[in-house]
């Protein structure tokens, strides 16, 4: 048994559960209970996806500045994308950059891989071990140190503390 | 309450503009990778915008329409990563005016197969 992994599970389900019932009576909130305990002890006996989270104060401290830290990002990025589609120049400069993440955690690495897709003007096309390959649409460094500087690490503080 | 029916009125009206911009940014750019760029970014501001704005007009749905945030949020980058990436993989060409293309450059070096199988 994994304690880890189910408890996490069970959070997330009963979580879920609430948020789409929208209300707080005892039938629904013993039934979540209940249904949210099972599924993870079925399902969730072997899996390894949240093995590498840590449960620590500091860690949920920086997964909510992470989300804070998300979204300002998520609106540079498009009005950014806006500026450039808007202008009738197109000033555009696109590449393909290499760069370096220091994450070993899977969950971790998924997480940066969708947040520089979301943020300004670039997404991962690939990823091999340690290495993302990245999409940028106006590059300014070709450099993988440098590149890995611009990209990677507003992010990467975050992950570090909360997967390890 | 009227005001905050104009609240929800104006940030989906944002959002829609958003999704404007992204479908305009799908007819002016030059190769398909540029393409997904303001696909992905400008689709998930418009839609998280949109249900933004619906949480004002209808403050009773807020619980699903954040689940409804969430999935968009993961899904979104998810699809744009694997339809790039297997473009990249199956040959659709660059534009001319793209700068530096590392990949091809490790795959011609062998550090990266050219063919992943795990997809």
């Amino acid at each position: 048994m994994n304690v880890k992994n189910i408890g996490i599970s069970f959070v997330i389900l009963f979580g879920f559960w609430l948020l789409l019932n929208g209300t707080f009576t005892t039938p629904i909130i013993v039934t979540g209970l209940i249904v949210s305990l099972i599924i993870p002890m079925f399902f969730c006996a072997r899996c390894d996806v949240f093995a590498d989270m840590r449960l620590t104060p500091k860690a949920f401290l920086y997964t909510f500045i992470y989300l804070f830290v998300f979204a300002f990002e998520l609106v540079k990025a498009n009005l950014d994308v806006t500026r450039r589609v808007i202008s009738p120049k197109l000033p555009i400069n696109p590449g393909i950059v290499k760069v370096k993440t220091k994450l070993k955690s899977k969950m971790a690495r998924m997480i940066l891989a969708n947040s520089i897709t979301l943020t300004p003007g670039t997404f991962t096309l690939a990823i091999e071990k340690k290495y993302l390959y990245i999409h940028w649409i106006d590059v300014q460094d070709k450099d993988v140190e440098a590149a890995t500087k611009e990209i990677v690490q507003k992010f990467e503080k975050y992950l570090e503390v909360i997967y390890g | 309450m009227e005001i905050l029916k104009i609240i929800g009125a104006v940030i989906t009206l944002m959002g829609s503009i958003a999704l404007f911009l992204g479908a305009l940014g799908l007819v002016r750019m030059p190769d398909l990778y540029n393409r997904i760029q303001t696909g992905t970014k400008a689709s998930t501001f418009g839609t998280v915008l949109t249900l933004l704005g619906l949480i004002f007009i209808f403050p009773g749905w807020v619980g699903k329409l954040f689940i409804l945030m969430l999935f968009v949020g993961i899904s979104n980058p998810v699809s744009s990563h694997v339809l790039a990436r297997n473009a990249y993989r199956y040959g659709v060409p660059l534009s001319d005016k793209t700068t530096v293309d590392r990949l091809a450059e490790d795959i011609e070096n062998k550090e990266v197969e050219p063919v992943n199988n795990a997809l």
